[in-house]
């Protein structure tokens, strides 16, 4: 690509960026009418939307919650007492619930979609790629009401019935599974969060896998290596950092999940180590609680909850793009919407 | 073939079969729930069920057509406000995304994709319920607005950035300014995928639930003012699910019946449209 001869001088907008690349044709003709300037402000326009959406969002949570911070400051994340009537406000146990049922899921999603992706680029018949990865991906459309309604008359009676009695018997003495069953449960919220984020997590480490050069694989192939150690200890060792950061990403995902937890949970403001027991989530409690907020303070703790449960996604969703950058650089892997 | 070597086959074959069987389990689930879905809920289908608004709890009998009007008018506004940003936003990106405020903004619609939209409800909210003082159909489209521009802007960008630079200077050469060339060039050769991308978009925030609650707050009433709460599908299917009556769940699982039918319509739809764009450009 040649560079037009045009002045530098003139080809410089005060606006812009610093450093143009100066291979690309685009930038040496930039701003040289009135129409490109209008086009290139309304463009800049709308894409200042999203920052400044982030950072009213930002803003808005802090003041709202600032009754709160000053008046319980640390004791908010630390402590578990939620009285609206005495208006003390202790958020421990929704945290509590939120990890104890995302880190579930990932439990029970991480296999599956590990399996799917290897699965999806190692071994699974040509016709049959398209298929698997369409359906998958189908599970990503289902809205998160369907679930939770299919988790309150499917997935709890099920449990009830076939999963719960056995599970009690062999281990019921750790308390784990320990207490009565009533169905509304960090284990049933735990599944259905898992059976939501499998095709983020399988899409992503899909993706990853399929950007392992393919001389790793036939490397080991070279030496002797059967089908599954050559992916086992070349391929996926290559992508580890991506895998990580796919399983992540759903993890922020399960994070922030609000419908079909809040309908399968239990809304219980405690902290409980058993899965069989109901427990809460910060997005659960925000659902069920805000508009019935009626003291300011009360509000003020919402905001303070939706502030915290913002903060953890950030951190984590940071951390999963990292990773998958790492792997996959260059490339919109995982920002995709499914 | 040695005993260890054997070993090492027989791991590999199994191993392979265990990936196989783990990938039949996703597929299983996914079949469960829709079966469930329509096993559930078409029965309750029927010329009243569209067409008829709820009637009070405890009789029987009474549709959603409010929630089904209702999903449209707030999801179509919400599509209205979204879409030029979000296709703005990745206009930019691709064209002059190169510098700092490109790395910021792509970076953000990053953030803000993985943000609850539960706390973009809360945005909403305060933004629009409160100095209103009431909750309305507007406020929740401008959640899901929020939520769907990030989305739309990173598949904008990249849809945009898959034309070639030679198509560009082909334009340029032949005396187009450049804001035509984007415009008439550019972003038609990209159409396709953009129109995919936009109703994938809607197609997510159309099952959206959360970022409704304290917005468009759900309507027992048909109602097509956008200054006043309205009803959608999925609150609708929020309420009957968790509701005490029978007749509420029945109605629930036939409204989520026509909920992930609308979703699938427009993920088939984006697919179509994609499938055009190929065959336009070969």
């Amino acid at each position: 690509m040649t560079t037009l001869p045009i002045d530098p001088a003139t080809t410089r907008d005060a606006v812009l960026p610093p450093a143009p690349d100066p291979a690309s044709p685009w930038r040496a003709l930039r701003g040289m009418n009135l129409g490109d300037r209008l086009y290139r402000m309304t463009l800049t326009a709308l894409a200042l939307v999203l920052p400044l959406l982030l950072l009213t969002l930002l803003a808005e949570l802090v003041v709202g919650a600032w009754p709160a911070i000053k008046r319980f400051g640390l004791r908010f994340v630390w402590t578990s007492v939620w009285d609206p009537v005495a208006g003390v406000f202790g958020a421990a146990p929704m945290i509590f619930g939120t990890l104890a049922s995302s880190l579930l899921a990932l439990l029970l999603a991480v296999p599956l979609a590990l399996g799917v992706a290897i699965y999806l680029t190692e071994f699974s018949p040509k016709w049959l790629r398209q298929p698997i990865a369409f359906l998958v991906e189908l599970l990503a459309a289902i809205p998160s009401v369907v679930y939770g309604l299919w988790g309150i008359f499917v997935l709890i009676p099920f449990l009830r019935s076939y999963v719960v009695p056995p599970l009690r018997a062999a281990l019921g003495w750790t308390p784990l599974f320990s207490g009565v069953f009533y169905g509304s449960s960090l284990l049933a919220g735990g599944i259905i969060l898992a059976i939501m984020i499998v095709p983020y997590v399988a899409a992503v480490s899909r993706e990853v896998l399929l950007a392992v050069p393919a001389n790793q694989r036939e490397a080991a192939l070279g030496m002797g290596a059967t089908r599954w150690e050559a992916v086992w200890t070349a391929v996926v060792p290559y992508g580890r950092a991506g895998l990580i950061g796919a399983m992540i990403l759903g993890l922020g995902r399960a994070l922030g999940e609000t419908m079909a937890v809040t309908m399968v949970i239990g809304n219980r403001h405690d902290i409980s180590v058993s899965v069989l027991q109901p427990a809460y989530t910060m997005a659960a409690a925000i659902a069920n609680e805000f508009t019935e907020a009626v003291t300011d303070l009360h509000l003020a703790a919402m905001f303070e909850v939706g502030l915290v449960l913002f903060v953890i996604t950030v951190i984590v969703n940071a951390c999963a793009r990292l990773l998958i950058w790492r792997v996959a650089r260059g490339t919109a892997v995982g920002s995709r919407a499914l | 073939m040695s005993a260890r070597s054997l070993r090492r086959h027989v791991t590999s074959g199994l191993m392979t079969g265990l990936v196989a069987a783990l990938s039949f389990t996703v597929v299983l689930a996914l079949v469960l729930i829709l079966g469930d879905l329509i096993a559930k809920g078409a029965s309750s289908l029927s010329w009243d069920f569209f067409t008829q608004n709820p009637v009070p709890a405890g009789q029987t009998g009474g549709g959603v057509a409010n929630a089904i009007v209702g999903t449209g008018i707030v999801v179509g506004l919400a599509a209205l406000i979204g879409l030029p940003i979000g296709i703005g936003t990745g206009l930019y990106l691709a064209e002059y995304g190169s510098g700092r405020l490109g790395w910021i903004v792509r970076f953000v619609a990053d953030v803000l994709n993985g943000t609850p939209s539960i706390v973009i409800g809360i945005f909403a909210w305060t933004w629009l319920v409160r100095p209103m003082g009431r909750f309305s159909a507007l406020a929740g489209a401008v959640a899901l607005a929020a939520l769907m521009v990030p989305m739309i802007a990173r598949t904008s960008e990249e849809m945009v950035r898959l034309v070639p630079q030679s198509l560009r200077e082909a334009a340029l050469a032949l005396g187009y300014p450049r804001w035509r060339t984007s415009l008439r060039i550019v972003a038609r050769t990209a159409l396709a995928g953009i129109v995919t991308g936009c109703l994938v978009g809607i197609a997510r925030i159309a099952g959206e639930t959360a970022p409704l609650l304290f917005t468009a707050l759900g309507n027992l009433n048909f109602s097509t003012s956008v200054l006043l709460p309205m009803q959608t599908l999925s609150l609708q299917i929020f309420t009957y699910a968790t509701g005490p009556f029978e007749e509420w769940h029945r109605l629930a699982w036939a409204a989520a019946i026509v909920l992930m039918g609308l979703v699938l319509l427009l993920g088939v739809a984006a697919r179509w449209a994609i499938r055009q764009g190929h065959g336009a450009a070969r």
